[in-house]
């Protein structure tokens, strides 16, 4: 069946599968943005206990979804794996340094002789949380903005400063990029806890926090949207494969793709929905809205980033040496193998959300916390 | 090309690189093993009812927990590696290499990441059988995760399935199945998931023989060491059949790290086995060897020549063969796969060009001149130190060494531990349950020489034959390498002690509420 599609629909169907997996992993990452607001939200050692257990079930998930979409944007455009992450080295060193620390901080934080104290452990958590939101987000925003980055006749990537990716925080695009994903896992992380822990204090307190973090970044992303609209971006002639500069590339990539415009505009009304539900009244389904709907905005800006003839990786240096969905992917062969191997997705959504159904019965509350023995 | 790499960025990132595996390697095999054992003990308190079997199973069940996490932890590092300091490797390869850890995420990853929490958690949540059924579906996940990346390891050991694309200047795959089902893949992940049954159960009978020593918890540790003594035992037989398999793709897939491993100078017929020795201690050039002598040797006649080729009278050929090449045995000159790797680089440079200008016709020219030439492409960048294609002789013959005399002596420790079990004499002798703590480290150590052998025996390869280590790394500053290897370095152990000291103390407590 995927044999006999066109190299290009193979690259195009790898392009949104990578999409939707960066879609799901900002939706994921309130689980970073939860972590952020332990202190603020659990004033009582049982009060944090429950938000570090309604997050403990989820974060596998996130670092999980982390990891495929790194495994699955190697396998499908290798040479966007060869280049951002040999290059940008430092951003995604830091990166991986604060998951290395999350991974372990949700085990051992509670357990007797973990060594380093339980404080060290939540301080592990912050660090992840801020961390991995903010600098994942900026380096998102390259993929508008353009990174350092030539190639050779071999393709072998070289990077044009020192600072190696750093230098990406000094972009405003890249920045508010960066500060609205962080706001974004917090707003998301509240109408998780809204939805899950069972206890007056901490929805009382979440909600109070929601003002604090959903205008924020409602402020933020309007700034880099509004911003994306009059971007230069790097279009590329497929038949020869020039790469030359358009005003206004991504307002026109909205224009001339309606169905990725319509997503982009149901996503934001799904995410505003959300949030203005869980302020203005009593509802606890904000989640259920502002999640869909952040997959389905980032889904649209990525789609937005690679098709169109854009080039999704820019690069800021040496334009020529930009990539795009058709000089940066695999060879048809393994994009055909890897397709047959994505038809297994559905299964594995499948069976999380039995998974997720079958132990998130009930909201997590104090009585629980006290009798589990198994918990963070 | 040569002149331009930057040497202490190589070796910065080799180190970085083993620096990660090893410390990963600490955590993994225990995961591998440990979670069957688990799932058996299970099965066994679905089967019977016994509440007994419920509080074995979480006891080892806390402890595994936290030996995961940390595999985890180590893991992600990994596979973000192979972008971050290799770069040019992603390139090369990475429409081969990419694929298996993509399926490792989409197939395995997910499977371990949603039971686990179904298995930590679901104790009271979920009904027996279907805990039992998730505690399962971790033990598969983090079984086909191992699959998929020594698919990827074995893969860079015996590249097939792949030709290289010129234009694209990578190499790109022809044949999915040739990848996943090489030879040196399945022998591979044979052997490696074999021996981390035995390190588990090495781990599991060691604890309990603590308690038996400590006159704690004796059902516990008499029932764990039954299964984990049976279960090892085994898993010791079946290691030893894949090693020899393992062994025997290595000579004919890589036979330098073979000779390194065995040894092996001067390449013989009816080629002896060498049981033990001290390799000669220069570190001159190779020809040099020839004529020193191992000291405190101990051979066996015609052995590896049996072993290797299944013939008594087969050829083995020795590094001074393939350095010197050996017409006779139809043995390539190394002088000659220089020369021949060199032609191949020049031609592809040469191939560049010319299709640059348009120039078809001498594209064709170079193109086959390139093809002609490929198989030793990567030997053109020994041009000056032809020495640098034999690896560390040392480390591959000691490693090999310790890692089988310990394998054999794993397989009469199981029989002895199983057999005083079944007699239930494990209590009469303080001798044996002593022997079993000091076991542990050894499992250990044997395991991660395991992987110095491969790894380092497989040198200056990063993909054998194709491309150096050293035309593999990122071009990023030495520095930058430096420090994120002493934060990681420190990292790494902080938490190792943290988990270390943790797992002490859940042991020290024993299972929950005391009895068994």
């Amino acid at each position: 069946m995927f044999e006999h599609l066109p190299y290009l629909a193979l690259q195009q169907y790898w392009w949104i599968i990578i999409s939707l997996l960066a879609a799901c992993l900002v939706f994921l990452m309130f689980v970073q943005g939860g972590q952020t607001l332990i202190p603020t939200l659990g004033k009582t050692d049982i009060e944090r206990k429950m938000i570090v257990n309604a997050l403990g079930r989820k974060w596998e998930f996130t670092f999980t979804t982390l990891v495929t979409f790194g495994g699955a944007f190697f396998a499908s455009f290798p040479l966007f794996y060869s280049t951002s992450f040999g290059g940008a080295f430092w951003v995604w060193m830091i990166v991986l340094f604060s998951f290395i620390v999350q991974a372990v901080a949700y085990e051992y934080r509670s357990k007797p002789g973990n060594f380093l104290g339980q404080r060290t452990y939540d301080t592990f958590l912050i660090i992840n949380g801020a961390i991995g939101t903010i600098l994942i987000g900026t380096a998102v925003g390259t993929f508008f903005t353009g990174a350092a980055f030539y190639h050779d006749a071999f393709n072998v990537t070289r990077w044009a400063t020192p600072w190696h990716g750093l230098e990406a925080a000094l972009n405003v695009e890249n920045l508010a990029l960066g500060l609205t994903i962080f706001f974004l896992a917090r707003t998301l992380a509240l109408l998780y806890f809204l939805n899950s822990i069972e206890d007056e204090n901490i929805f009382l307190r979440a909600k109070r926090h929601l003002w604090f973090n959903a205008i924020p970044f409602v402020v933020l992303f309007l700034f880099f949207v509004i911003r994306l609209m009059f971007l230069k971006g790097f279009a590329y002639d497929p038949s020869t494969m020039i790469v030359s500069q358009e005003p206004f590339k991504y307002f026109n990539n909205f224009m001339a793709m309606p169905a990725v415009t319509i997503f982009f505009l149901a996503g934001v009304i799904l995410a505003l929905t959300g949030i203005i539900l869980s302020l203005f009244r009593h509802s606890t389904k904000g989640i259920w809205f502002a999640g869909p709907g952040t997959v389905l905005v980032v889904l649209s800006l990525f789609l937005v980033a690679g098709f169109n003839n854009t080039c999704y990786y820019p690069s800021s240096v040496d334009p020529q040496s930009s990539l795009n969905i058709m000089n940066s992917s695999s060879s048809k062969y393994t994009l055909t193998v890897m397709s047959y191997v994505s038809l297994l997705v559905p299964f594995v959504l499948v069976y999380i959300f039995w998974a997720w159904g079958s132990i998130n019965k009930k909201k997590i509350d104090e009585t629980e916390m006290k009798e589990e023995t198994n918990s963070y | 090309m040569p002149d331009l790499i930057d040497f202490s960025m190589v070796d910065w990132s080799r180190a970085q690189f083993a620096l990660t595996a090893m410390y990963h390697w600490v955590f993994v095999p225990l995961t591998l093993g440990l979670i069957i054992i688990i799932a058996f003990m299970e099965t066994l308190y679905v089967r019977t009812g016994d509440p007994q079997w419920k509080k074995i199973t979480q006891f080892w069940m806390k402890i595994f927990i936290v030996n995961f996490v940390i595999g985890v932890a180590t893991g992600i590092i990994l596979e973000f590696e192979f972008g971050t300091n290799w770069s040019a490797y992603s390139w090369f390869v990475g429409d081969i290499f990419g694929a298996p850890l993509a399926i490792e995420g989409i197939l395995a990853f997910f499977l371990e990441s949603t039971f686990i929490v179904l298995m930590f958690f679901g104790w009271n949540k979920l009904r027996p059988r279907v805990h039992l059924f998730s505690t399962w579906m971790v033990a598969l996940g983090s079984n086909l995760s191992a699959l998929w990346i020594l698919i990827a390891n074995a893969w860079m050991q015996y590249p097939t399935g792949m030709h290289f694309n010129p234009d694209t200047a990578r190499n790109e795959m022809l044949n999915f199945r040739e990848v996943f089902l090489s030879p040196v893949a399945v022998n591979k992940f044979l052997h490696t998931v074999s021996s981390s049954y035995i390190l588990a159960s090495v781990f599991v009978i060691g604890v309990s023989a603590w308690y038996l020593l400590k006159k704690r918890h004796s059902l516990l540790a008499k029932r764990s060491i039954l299964i984990a003594a049976s279960f090892g035992l085994v898993f010791s037989v079946f290691t030893i059949f894949t090693g020899d398999g393992s062994a025997r793709q290595m000579a004919m897939k890589q036979p330098m790290k073979f000779a390194a491993m065995e040894g092996l100078y001067q390449g013989k017929s009816e080629a002896p086995l060498m049981a033990i020795g001290i390799v000669p201690a220069t570190r001159e050039k190779y020809e040099i060897r020839e004529t020193k002598k191992y000291t405190y040797q101990l051979e066996i006649p015609k052995l590896l020549s049996l072993m290797t080729f299944r013939d008594v009278h087969a050829f083995v050929p020795g590094i001074n063969d393939i350095m010197n090449g050996n017409p006779d045995h139809g043995i390539v000159a190394m002088s000659e796969k220089i020369r021949m790797g060199r032609a191949a680089i020049d031609a592809l440079k040469d191939y560049k060009e010319v299709r640059k200008n348009h120039d078809d016709l001498r594209a064709q020219a170079t193109l086959s001149l390139f093809e002609d030439n490929y198989k030793y492409y990567g030997y053109g960048y020994f041009e000056h130190n032809p020495q640098k294609v034999i690896p560390s002789v040392p480390v591959s013959f000691y490693s090999f060494r310790i890692m089988v005399i310990l394998g054999i002596y794993f397989l009469f420790f199981f029989i002895v531990i199983l057999i005083r079990a079944v007699r239930n004499r494990l209590e009469r002798s303080r001798f044996w349950l002593r022997l079993a703590l000091v076991t542990i480290p050894l499992v250990y150590i044997t395991s991660q020489v395991g992987w110095l052998l491969s790894e380092v025996g497989r040198q200056p390869w990063i993909v054998q034959d194709l491309m150096p280590t050293m035309a593999a790394v990122s071009h990023v500053n030495a520095q930058s390498v430096v420090v994120t290897f002493w934060l990681f370095a420190a990292l790494f152990t902080l938490l190792l002690i943290a988990e270390i000291t943790i797992i002490l103390r859940q042991i020290k407590s024993g299972p929950k509420d005391g009895g068994i």
